[in-house]
């Protein structure tokens, strides 16, 4: 099968910074991979160049085959690190908008997992607490049938009940030769669901591996593995 | 019966061995059909292709087999289930007594306490 994402020598400089110094990474369809690394190693960077949201100062970066822009975009769902949809509008809005926006959204299994978490559909975004915001934008996201899933950060802010529903919604929603792929530096309490994990660190990939295997090799979780090779 | 990982083994490993407690307790009956790979995981809160992973082992051993329309189902095979129970068995004996050599027992010591033992409720 061919690969859903790919980068060669992937670098993105602000100034004199290197947010990303020469990446490479290649996945493929099928996986759950986490994107792991310290702050200001790369993570949210290297995400946003997936979606197009900035151009690489070097090296390339495909989408199944494609440069990001209208046609990458189609089949990647993307969920920022930020709050990003209007908030005056209701959950219910913001399905529809959905809808209108991606012809891979499915609204009725936006409604289930908002009646799972117990978040009312009449109710605007700005009424909502931070962790309930972010549940929002997380269902919204995965009830798209996309080929990549972008979630940055997205069990930050949520409680450890609702986190645990969360992995239970990605794991059981992401489309059949979806990849999802993760950014967060909670590892513990993701690393059962993960196929590969990614460390990246100041910029470049310094392992991709089967999690598992990993765990083999190492006789150790992930993320002990992580805390050992991010020692400060 | 909860789904809970070490992290320091590989969590198929770990799998296969909540998947055959199960089908020696009887939590699945002989026969009986399994939900769906991408179902179990979302409920062990597992990844879908470690869970595969594991269903494939089961099946290479014989406990589970699938049936290719129709899904994936504990064998009937109770023989086999009762083999697998005292192979369980015998490796947590074997894991007693070894703990208890440590402590200083020998065999029959341990036996002895173990017949005194009032049985848990």
């Amino acid at each position: 099968m061919s690969a859903i994402l790919e980068c060669h020598g992937l670098t993105k400089r602000y100034g004199r910074v290197h947010a990303l110094d020469g990446a490479d990474l290649v996945l493929e369809p099928g996986r759950i991979v986490g994107l792991l690394g310290p702050n200001g190693s790369g993570k949210t960077t290297l995400i946003k160049l997936a979606n197009g949201l900035l151009t690489p100062s070097a090296g390339t970066l495909t989408i199944d085959g494609d440069a990001p822009g209208r046609a990458t975009r189609a089949k990647v769902a993307y969920l920022p690190d930020a709050d990003y949809l209007p908030d005056w509008m209701s959950l219910r809005d913001l399905t529809g908008l959905f809808r209108d926006f991606y012809a891979d959204f499915d609204p009725a299994k936006a409604r289930e997992m908002f009646a799972a978490l117990g978040l009312d559909e009449a109710e605007r975004l700005k009424a909502l607490s931070k962790g309930n915001r972010e549940k929002t934008q997380l269902v919204l996201t995965m009830s798209r049938a996309a080929r990549l899933y972008l979630l940055d950060e997205p069990i930050g802010g949520v409680d450890p009940a609702a986190r645990d529903y969360i992995l239970r919604t990605i794991i059981g929603n992401y489309s059949e030769n979806g990849t999802v792929l993760l950014s967060t530096h909670l590892i513990a309490d993701i690393e059962s669901v993960l196929d590969e994990v990614v460390f990246l660190k100041q910029g470049q990939v310094l392992l991709h591996e089967n999690a598992d295997a990993l765990r083999e090799e190492k006789g150790k979780s992930v993320d002990a593995i992580f805390r050992e090779v991010f020692a400060c | 019966m909860s789904w809970t990982f070490t992290g320091d083994r590989p969590i198929y490993t770990q799998l296969v061995e909540r998947l055959q407690m199960r089908i020696v307790t009887g939590a699945y009956p002989p026969g009986a059909r399994l939900k769906s790979v991408r179902d179990l995981a979302a409920e062990a809160a597992v990844n879908p292709n470690t869970m595969q992973r594991a269903l494939a082992e089961l099946e290479d051993t014989g406990l589970v087999y699938t049936q290719r329309t129709a899904g994936r189902f504990v064998t009937e095979d109770e023989e086999r289930i009762a083999a697998l129970r005292e192979r369980l068995g015998r490796e947590k004996v074997r894991r007693f007594l070894a703990e208890m050599r440590e402590l200083g027992y020998r065999r029959a010591e341990a036996a002895a306490l173990m017949e005194t033992e009032e049985e848990e409720t």
